[in-house]
């Protein structure tokens, strides 16, 4: 059971990094997916372990969450190229003091 | 007739109300005017009713309250909205409402073709109401709105001309000087409410139930501080010193004003006030010197100013500063009834010599006006030889002035005589009483003296300025009835109140006001046994005396104004210090400049520029500052930078999940 429980956290580590450090928004939205599975791991992980099924029914709603974040984050992105030409975040610079 | 009292002060605040709201729609000035004096002439003929049903009663009876409705009742304190009518306010309210109803007549005429002609007749007809109330109220609430109610009138008709700033500053420091009487009064109400109260148990301010009550005052002590607030109150409104310089100042306002406020109403409203609580003022010998002092000594004061004054209106304002003296003289000395007397013959002959004035100004500025002269039409240098153009208003001129200096068989001889033979023969003040006497005949020599430089310099000699000469003329009906009521008036309202000592007619005046004056003169007579007779030769030679002064004043005037006209340039130039002191009026007013509205004004400046801006402005804009300064840290929050939002996001919940695992 630890086993699966390392994975998840080496996966989320690895997800957070790459969100505070990379530039490009698709590879930052990867990430964010990559969190997310992450922690749908845990839970299922979880629900074997306890024998409950609650885990595994809020991982479809994790992943329905991500299914609708990542089309409108995509969204964004494709309104922000149309402006910028770039989707790179350090170019989303305007609500700076 | 005694029930209908609350129509008295009621037709003026109904005209006030009418005029006061659609007067600047009527553009006819005869309905304006008209409607003003009707509705003052009306409360004459209730107040002449009144009269009548009063003397057909006898003397015990002659004393009605009306309560209109009860306007205070909180707790044990009780004040109701409500008049009283005895032979003292029936003698107030007949002067108020004649003289009133005559002046508005004059108004008439003499506004003809103002600006503001519907707003002067509304606040006319505020101020009769508020004077009506004064003299009429039972109670000293009741007569406290109208003595606040007749200070207002009088700046508002001060200020008549506001787009002048003599006139509004004139306006100002009536009414400050007023306000300053009126904290007196309050304190002196206040102070004889609550040791009535806290001592007997008589919770009450009502002045028959005082009057009942007054016999359980002590001599002096607490009485004493009570009066002596009563006369601040008293010099505040009737011009005494030390607050006499507004008066003066007040002939800035239109001449019926002068006329009517100035000189028959409000002024006299000081002196009404301490007749009214006589039983409280003769429990207090110390306030009754003070006051026969401060009356005896602005008398004399005021005079000597009205001798060099070159503006016509300035030197009655001061003579009536001077027999507003006469009048405190008579209530410091237990003369009440004289004082009263005098206040009465006052308003006929002082309302005549004002009008008569007006007459004198209206036709001379209409007559400066025709040759396109900007010279002052108030200037008396400007007047002379109007006698011929004028006659009316130089009879009734003369008749009037005849009366104030004191020429037997004129009403003012008969009342200022009495005054000063009470002065000299009162049981109260001892050795002082012959000073008190000296001074008032001193005092009634420079007034027959400078009345009749006056007369003079405005109606005799020839006519200084002759390019006006042609263009003089008598002033229409509406001015000239009122001068000749008044006029007569002035002649036969004596005969009122002839003394004893002639022997032709009884003194009506003093026994129609008996009653109202019984505990003063109790007291007078209790205290008069112990004193000294005096003996009837003693009164005629004083008599003589008066007369003797008036004649010498005339003498003097005529001398040097009409026989020898150079005399008083060389007067000036021998003594040329003393003239300058009595021309600057003694230098009161810049006295008080120095001492009390310099103080003042440095005292506002501070609180502006020391407190307000440093210490307000600063707690406000430091507020501000402070403010800006933390938001100048901690904008740089916002580093448009994605990923530092990222990584505080991160952090932030390492942080919190990090509290809950190690709590």
């Amino acid at each position: 059971m630890e086993k699966y429980l390392i994975v998840s956290a080496i996966l989320f580590t690895i997800g957070t990094i790459g969100v505070l450090t990379r530039k490009n928004a698709i590879v930052i939205f990867m990430c964010i997916e990559l969190m997310l599975n992450a922690v749908n791991l845990t839970f299922v992980a979880f629900s074997r372990y306890l024998g409950n099924l609650d885990g595994q029914v809020f991982v479809f709603f994790i992943m329905t969450v991500a299914a609708a974040e990542a089309a409108v984050g995509l969204a964004l992105m494709i309104a922000f190229y149309n402006n910028r030409e770039s989707i790179d975040v350090d170019d989303v610079n305007l609500m700076k003091w | 007739m005694f029930d209908n009292v609350w129509l008295i002060p009621l037709f003026p605040l109904i005209g006030f109300l009418f005029l006061g709201f659609f007067g600047k729609k009527i553009k006819n000035e005869a309905i304006i005017g008209g409607i003003g004096t009707l509705m003052i002439f009306l409360s004459f003929l209730v107040s002449c009713g009144i009269l009548m049903q009063m003397i057909g009663l006898p003397p015990e009876q002659r004393v009605f309250e009306k309560v209109m409705f009860p306007w205070i009742h909180s707790g044990s304190f009780k004040a109701d909205m409500a008049f009283l009518v005895d032979p003292l306010s029936v003698v107030m309210i007949m002067v108020v409402t004649g003289v009133g109803s005559l002046i508005h007549l004059y108004s008439i005429g003499y506004m003809h073709g103002e600006e503001g002609f519907y707003r002067f007749f509304a606040y006319l007809n505020l101020f009769c109401m508020s004077m009506l109330m004064l003299v009429l109220g039972n109670n000293m609430l009741v007569m406290f709105i109208g003595w606040e109610g007749v200070g207002l009138c009088s700046y508002l008709l001060i200020g008549y001309y506001f787009h002048k700033k003599s006139a509004g500053d004139a306006a100002k420091k009536a009414f400050v000087m007023n306000r300053v009487g009126d904290f007196g009064f309050l304190i002196g109400l206040f102070t004889l409410y609550w040791w009535f109260g806290s001592n007997h148990n008589i919770w009450t301010v009502n002045f028959t139930e005082i009057k009942a009550a007054s016999h359980l005052l002590p001599y002096g002590g607490v009485v004493t501080i009570a009066t002596l607030c009563f006369f601040v109150g008293a010099t505040g409104k009737s011009a005494q010193i030390p607050l006499f310089t507004w008066l003066p100042d007040a002939m800035e306002g239109p001449t019926p004003v002068s006329a009517l406020i100035h000189a028959a109403t409000m002024v006299t409203a000081g002196v009404y006030m301490i007749a009214r609580m006589s039983f409280v003022f003769i429990k207090s010998p110390e306030t009754m010197m003070v006051v026969a002092v401060v009356g005896a000594a602005t008398a004399i004061f005021a005079a000597t100013i009205g001798t060099a004054q070159n503006d016509i209106k300035r030197v009655l304002a001061y003579s009536t500063v001077s027999q507003l003296g006469f009048m405190f003289l008579a209530m410091g000395v237990g003369a009440f009834s004289a004082g009263i007397f005098h206040l009465m013959t006052h308003a006929f002959f002082k309302a005549c010599l004002f009008l008569g004035s007006g007459s004198v100004i209206h036709a001379m500025h209409h007559a400066l006006h025709k040759i396109h002269s900007h010279d002052d039409a108030q200037d008396m240098r400007n007047m002379g030889g109007l006698k011929a153009a004028m006659p009316i208003t130089f009879i009734t001129f003369l008749v009037s002035t005849i009366a104030i200096a004191g020429i037997p068989g004129f009403s003012g001889f008969f009342s200022k005589d009495e005054i000063l033979w009470m002065a000299f023969a009162n049981p109260y003040h001892g050795g002082l009483n012959v000073v008190l006497w000296g001074i008032g005949a001193i005092a009634a020599c420079f007034t027959a003296f400078y009345m009749f430089r006056l007369v003079f310099m405005t109606f005799f000699g020839e006519c200084r300025n002759l390019k006006i000469k042609e263009y003089l003329h008598e002033s229409p009906l509406t001015i000239t009835i009122p001068l000749m009521v008044l006029g007569f008036l002035a002649v036969v309202g004596g005969y009122l109140g002839m003394p004893k000592l002639m022997g032709m007619l009884p003194n009506y005046f003093e026994h129609w006001l008996d009653p109202v004056f019984e505990q003063a003169n109790h007291y007078g007579a209790k205290y008069a046994n112990t004193g000294a007779h005096f003996s009837h030769a003693l009164e005629w030679g004083l008599m003589g005396v008066s007369v003797l002064v008036a004649v010498v004043g005339i003498g003097i005037a005529f001398t040097m104004y009409v026989k020898n006209t150079e005399l008083p340039g060389k007067f000036v130039a021998t003594f040329p210090a003393l003239h300058r002191a009595v021309y600057n009026k003694w230098y009161v007013d810049e006295l008080y400049d120095y001492l009390l509205v310099n103080p003042c004004k440095a005292f506002g400046q501070f609180l502006w520029k020391g407190f307000d801006v440093v210490v307000v402005d600063g707690v406000v804009n430091g507020v501000a500052n402070v403010v800006m300064g933390f938001s100048g840290v901690f904008r740089f929050m916002q580093s448009g930078y994605i990923h530092n939002y990222a990584a505080s996001m991160a952090i932030g919940v390492v942080v919190i999940l990090g509290y809950y695992i190690f709590k």
